[in-house]
């Protein structure tokens, strides 16, 4: 059984690997149950931030509703979308869209009930926030949140639609 | 562990003639290191001596991990060091070596991992196996893990191995079982092109999970193999959502459950309800000694299997969190009432910028146990223990937290957030202390944020709290000579400010005082200082003053913190 395995493992790396981006080749789940494969994310060419975040989370709680105050201003003048990843097992997985919807935030939300991909990009505490240019390369990162962190943030953003 | 390099090196060379000779371009390599360190000293008006030091001035935790990746192909291994574990941790973790390891395939159809596993059927009443840094616990599976998708939204997942138990060898050993387990799931939506757009959405799900260990047991007779099963389904229509899933374990006397031979069940299920601005859900619960560990002798928290997942508000600041909630996987019924609301900005309630609200409601009882004895009680040992209505509950409250959030932006340069917390918690079941009193808590809290320029804001925040543990009670505590019960208990008064620079300093100054507690001598501030400094992936943390005895509980986990005066130190960093 084991050496069978691990013939038909040895016998899958010779398939070619396909072009990289610095998204990881994990699936989640969004609020429809529809799995996801991170690797697919994308912004039409424009680019994306993902933040990871928890219900219990404060900090991470104020990020999106700051980030949610500019998001209209945001998608209107660079396109940019938001992946809000939330890091939430299985005590509040079920809350998670009344929450969101109840908080107004109109963010594309991913599951990581399993912290696959939280492990797969080194998240260690959330809020932790990522920046991808329009072809998936990791550009920017912040761990934390302060009041008036968004802006630089932003500033990433411009640079990148420059 | 000599198989897994062997193996490596196998995948390397494959790798290697894969004719794309070491392709550099392509494959990543990304890391992140953290190290958590104390220096501890002598606090006499906390009570630490020399003795509760006992000589170990420092305890630093550390972990350093790295990942490699090309195409479907990742590998990663993790190097963790206690050296001695900080205090609070358990002292079995005190060690150093690579505590996790693993290389895996996943081309979308077939996904294959060997090595250390981390996953989770359903909402893991059956299986989840999960890493919580802060909490020092690991139980990863140390095995095989083989997906296969055979069609658009069917995952089929099966699992085999031996969980860690800190740095317990994973070889032939009688102390751990074999656990191996089995999970379908079916998104109904993904499969049938059909239902693609359709409103309703539906995903239905089933595990299997069994447990061997030898039994080496002289008093009882130990089931060797003990299975466990789960169903689950998914429904949603428009704005509302269903979720359900219920679980099933065949007898499996343990010390945990004090050798009954019962059989144990759990259902959880959600109703909700969300539009732009408004969301409301309800849970019902109901365990019944459904503690799963892949070791019969297993206490606490020691080689779960599976997790229940507490269903109420987590509480994240300090006092609420003084009193905060475990799952009794023994037997529980609970239930959750949440509603978010942002009132519309531009409204004369909603004020200039909307004003967000949460109103949450949970509570916790015990199940009904009824005896199958006329003479004796239920939970006898070595017998079938008792029976149970499913729909029963007990008037035995075990927590109750009643609790309004409100959040507000009053203007350009001033945020507010107000919490009431409202807590009724029954000490003598959470804690384990039979005799000791319930608690009944009121909480306040104001979280106030003044922007001072675009970068910087500093932020004051206030907590009270106020319990029936009084000076009245002080009689009545050194009757029952629980005096150490009452370490944490009485009215508390807390305040923090902080200053911060965004995105990359900030100081801050915080004091926590217990000025009611009914034992005068336990009446302690405990102040703290930290400054920290934050780029990118990396984040530096220093902290100075007293730490306060208390429970640090993640994801329905909880360890005890003891109370400790130095200095600490943490590194956070990721490549």
């Amino acid at each position: 059984m084991k050496k069978t395995l691990v013939l038909l493992f040895l016998g899958m790396l010779f398939f070619g690997a396909k072009a990289q981006s610095d998204l990881p080749n994990v699936t989640l789940k969004n609020l429809d149950g529809e799995s996801i494969n991170v690797t697919e994310l994308n912004n039409d060419g424009k680019p994306f931030v993902m933040t990871f975040w928890a219900t219990w989370c404060g900090p991470c709680v104020k990020e999106h509703n700051a980030l949610s105050d500019v998001y209209q201003d945001w998608q209107d003048e660079t396109g940019v979308k938001i992946f809000a990843v939330s890091i939430d097992d299985s005590r509040s997985t079920a809350r998670i869209r009344p929450f969101v919807e109840g908080k107004g935030w109109e963010f594309d939300i991913l599951l990581d009930v399993n912290k696959d991909l939280a492990r797969a990009m080194n998240v260690s505490n959330p809020p932790h926030t990522f920046l991808f240019d329009g072809n998936g390369k990791m550009v920017y990162q912040h761990t934390g949140y302060f009041e008036g962190a968004e802006e630089e943030l932003y500033q990433e953003i411009l640079k990148l639609n420059e | 562990m000599r198989r897994f390099i062997l193996l490596l090196a196998l995948i390397a060379s494959a790798t290697i003639l894969n004719a794309q000779i070491l392709d550099l371009e392509n494959s990543q390599v990304n890391g992140s290191f953290q190290i958590d360190g104390q220096y501890y000293q002598v606090d006499e008006g906390i009570g630490i001596t020399e003795s509760t030091i006992g000589g170990n001035v420092f305890g630093i935790n550390g972990f350093g991990k790295i990942n490699y990746s090309l195409g479907n192909f990742n590998a990663g291994l993790r190097y963790e060091a206690y050296l001695p574990p900080m205090s609070g941790f358990d002292t079995r973790l005190e060690g150093c070596g690579i505590a996790n390891y693993f290389a895996s395939y996943d081309n979308g159809t077939i996904g294959i991992t060997i090595g250390d596993i981390y996953d989770q059927f359903g909402n893991g009443f059956v299986f989840r196996t999960y890493e919580e840094w802060s909490l020092g616990f690991d139980n990863s599976l140390r095995g095989m893990r083989a997906i296969y998708r055979p069609a658009q939204g069917v995952t089929l997942k099966a699992v085999y191995g031996k969980q860690r138990f800190y740095w317990a060898p994973y070889g032939a050993s009688e102390s751990r079982g074999i656990v191996r387990g089995f999970d379908g799931e079916w998104d109904l939506n993904q499969s049938f092109s059909g239902m693609s757009s359709s409103k309703f959405r539906a995903t239905i799900g089933g595990s299997f999970v069994s447990k061997y260990q030898k039994n080496t047991n002289n008093i009882y007779y130990i089931p060797e193999n003990v299975g466990a099963f789960a169903g689950r389904i998914n429904l949603g229509y428009g704005r509302f959502a269903f979720s359900t899933e219920y679980a099933y374990k065949i007898n499996d006397p343990s010390a945990f459950n004090n050798y009954i031979y019962k059989e144990g069940q759990a259902i959880l299920s959600s109703l909700s309800y969300s539009q732009k601005g408004f969301g409301v859900i309800l849970q019902v619960k109901r365990v019944d000694n459904m503690s799963f560990k892949s070791d019969y002798q297993g206490v606490k928290n020691d080689l779960d299997i599976n997790f229940i997942p507490p269903i109420n508000y987590t509480h994240t600041h300090s006092l609420p969190a003084i009193y905060s909630y475990a799952t009794q996987p023994l037997g529980e019924m609970a239930m959750q009432l949440q509603i978010n609301y942002t009132i519309p900005k531009g409204t004369i309630i909603g004020g200039k910028y909307g004003t967000k609200i949460t109103v949450d409601f949970s509570q916790v009882n015990d199940i009904v146990r009824d005896s199958i004895f006329n003479d004796v009680d239920g939970g006898i040992n070595g017998t079938p223990g008792y029976t149970s209505n499913f729909f029963a509950v007990s008037d035995h409250i075990f927590y109750r937290d009643f609790n309004i959030e409100i959040e507000r932006r009053l203007n350009k340069k001033w945020k507010l957030i107000a919490q009431y917390i409202n807590l009724y918690y029954d000490m003598a079941t959470i804690e384990n202390h039979p005799g000791a009193p319930v608690v009944k808590a009121n909480i306040g809290f104001v979280d106030l944020t003044y922007r001072i320029t675009n970068k910087q804001s500093i932020r004051l925040e206030l907590q009270h709290l106020w319990d029936n543990i009084n000076k009245s009670n002080t009689a009545e505590a050194s009757v029952i000579d629980h005096s150490d019960l009452y370490k944490k208990r009485g009215n508390w008064a807390a305040a923090l400010v902080e200053y911060s620079i965004s995105p990359k300093w900030f100081v801050s100054v915080a004091d926590k005082y217990n000025y009611g507690n009914p034992i005068v001598e336990n009446r302690d501030h405990y102040y703290t200082a930290s400054v920290g400094y934050i780029k990118e992936s990396t984040r530096i943390t220093l902290t100075g003053g007293r730490q306060s005895e208390g429970m640090v509980c993640v994801g329905g986990v909880c360890r005890v913190v003891p109370a400790s005066s130095g200095i600490s130190l943490s590194i956070v960093t990721s490549f």
